[in-house]
């Protein structure tokens, strides 16, 4: 049936059911009846048009004259396989390094953002510091500051200790830069709670610090979870650079093997556990997006 | 001179424009007054001053004897005894009806869970709103927000409460139920300052009626000589349009 035919046919047989029910005796609507056809059919199209794209793909690809050794390189069977545990066990530390980052930078983001909402006078001081720290910190690139914290602070301190050693500072240098693009976020979301809010809490005599604490920052705090998430994914990727100043995590790891075997495949193996957490992680994002956004409009639009 | 309330000459202008030029009002314990007029006219701005929520020009809002409009007064205490409700409710969105009217009492007046708890349920079985307390607002009709949100200031126990349009954003059948709580403040003496569209509501509850244009009170009086024979030529003409319009 065309789509003509179908508009033609929906015109003709009048007694409207409301979309969505059953009609009578619990036949499908009209409506339920054109919208299963049209998702067999996107289904299908979909999944033939996919099957012969992936089919003419790898046709090209393995027909490529230099295909064998691009495999070789970065496909090695046997080296993924003595690869693997390695650096899946260097990865712990990259997944424990954005552990104890993470809650770090979530605070001091908050504090941060707090300190330049700030209106009393006497804070002066507090908010210049918390503009100049966000304005300069997001201005350098986060490789820099990992130079600068990771290894001139370390020049500065004993290293023998664990407090001097190159993994925390490593830590602290993406603590650092982090928090003041996770500032911003959050002061995003305070600005973003209309004023009438403030104004019902401070007409009912709460101090700003209390319609802050429980009108205010409660509702930012919900409406940035999804952008955060987003920075979140950025930190799990941006936790290998600390490899760059020895610690051994996935990243460094892959390199160590791959300056023995000369072969590429140890870093595919790396990429492939970063993806296998920042791919869930994204998808969490956008679910929470897309839940806010729902909670937001009512609903969603076709 | 037992005023609760006295406006002396205030003036407020916003830049260029002038929202309120030289109001003077007394409000007696136990009095309700409407303030009518057109959008723009001042009335809410009026009320939002007298909260503290904007600071005046000139002149001096005196409240029990002191003037509240002194610069650098703390304004929390005075907005403790002032309650105020918001024509687009302005219930917090993340909290249970219940925990936004026990969020004052409870912080602000300190009073322990369990009483600010039985204060609460106490009025809200009243209003006939007890069976949306566990409910968050976004589950609740425009008529029981802003219901909650008038058992909200009152758990403050306010002296005077200052209603600004409270019905101008409620669908039609629902304005009945609000202006119903009004009436019953009104029968238990509760001082009150209203700006309301709602003319037949005015006439019936006010004892006094103020018609404000362009930030002046043009003409004051008893209900029922204001809407039946007018003095000012502004005031017939902005009720002759309020008539035309279907409203009274």
């Amino acid at each position: 049936m065309t789509r003509t035919e179908e508009g033609a046919g929906a015109f003709a047989s009048a007694p409207a059911a409301s979309p969505g029910r059953l009609g009578q005796g619990g036949a499908l609507t009209r409506r339920q009846r054109y919208e299963r056809r049209q998702l067999v059919r996107s289904v299908l199209t979909a999944a033939i048009s996919t099957l012969v794209f992936a089919v003419l793909l790898v046709a090209l690809v393995t027909r490529l004259e230099t295909w064998p050794r691009v495999r070789e390189t970065f496909f090695d069977g046997g080296v993924f396989g003595d690869s693997f545990m390695p650096i899946l066990k260097a990865f712990w530390l990259d997944v424990r390094i954005f552990l104890v980052c993470a809650p770090c930078i979530l605070v001091l983001g908050l504090l941060v953002s707090l300190a330049r909402s700030t209106r009393s006078p006497v804070l002066f001081p507090v908010r210049a510091l918390a503009t100049l720290y966000v304005d300069f910190t997001r201005g350098v690139p986060v490789i820099l500051w990992i130079y600068l914290i990771g290894f001139g602070v370390v020049g500065l301190v004993n290293t023998r200790s664990f407090f001097g050693g190159y993994l925390f500072w490593g830590g602290v240098a993406l603590v650092w830069t982090y928090s003041a693009y996770v500032s911003e976020v959050f002061r995003a979301g305070i600005e973003s709670v209309h004023e009438s809010q403030r104004a019902a809490a401070r007409s009912l005599g709460l101090s700003a610090t209390l319609t802050n604490r429980h009108v205010v920052l409660p509702q930012a705090v919900r409406r940035v979870v999804p952008p955060l998430m987003n920075d979140f994914v950025s930190l799990q990727k941006d936790v290998a650079l600390i490899s760059l100043l020895g610690p051994v995590e996935a990243l460094r790891r892959a390199d160590i093997i791959q300056d023995r075997t000369f072969n590429f495949t140890p870093f595919v193996v790396a990429a492939l556990l970063f993806i296998s957490v920042s791919i869930p992680l994204t998808r969490l994002a956008d679910h929470l997006l897309a839940k806010e956004r729902r909670r937001m409009s009512g609903t969603a639009v076709r | 001179m037992s005023a609760l309330l006295e406006y002396r000459s205030v003036r407020k202008s916003f830049g260029e424009k002038v929202v309120l030029d030289g109001i003077d009002l007394s409000v007696r314990r136990g009095e309700v007054i409407s303030l009518i007029g057109a959008s723009g006219s001042g009335k809410s701005t009026l009320l939002r001053c007298t909260n503290l929520l904007e600071p005046i020009d000139d002149g001096e809002i005196v409240f029990d004897g002191v003037d509240i409009s002194e610069p650098g007064l703390p304004p929390d205490p005075v907005r403790r005894r002032v309650g105020m409700v918001f024509q687009s409710f302005n219930l917090f969105p993340h909290m249970t009806v219940l925990e936004n009217v026990t969020l004052a009492p409870r912080k602000v007046l300190k009073r322990p869970k369990g009483e600010a708890t039985e204060r609460a349920m106490t009025m809200l079985t009243r209003f006939g709103l007890a069976e949306k307390a566990n409910d968050y607002p976004d589950r609740c009709s425009g008529g029981q927000q802003q219901r909650v949100a008038i058992v909200r200031a009152l758990q403050m126990d306010p002296e005077v409460m200052l209603l600004d349009e409270i019905t101008s954003a409620l669908d039609p059948e629902l304005v009945g139920e609000v202006l119903e709580v009004v009436r019953g403040l009104r029968a238990q003496g509760m001082t009150m300052l209203l700006a309301t569209h709602e003319m037949g509501f005015a006439r019936e509850i006010s004892d006094q009626v103020c018609f404000l244009k362009d930030g002046r009170i043009h003409e004051q009086g008893p209900p029922e000589r204001i809407f039946t024979m007018p003095s000012e030529p502004e005031t017939r003409d902005f009720l002759a349009r309020v008539i035309a319009s279907g409203r009274m």
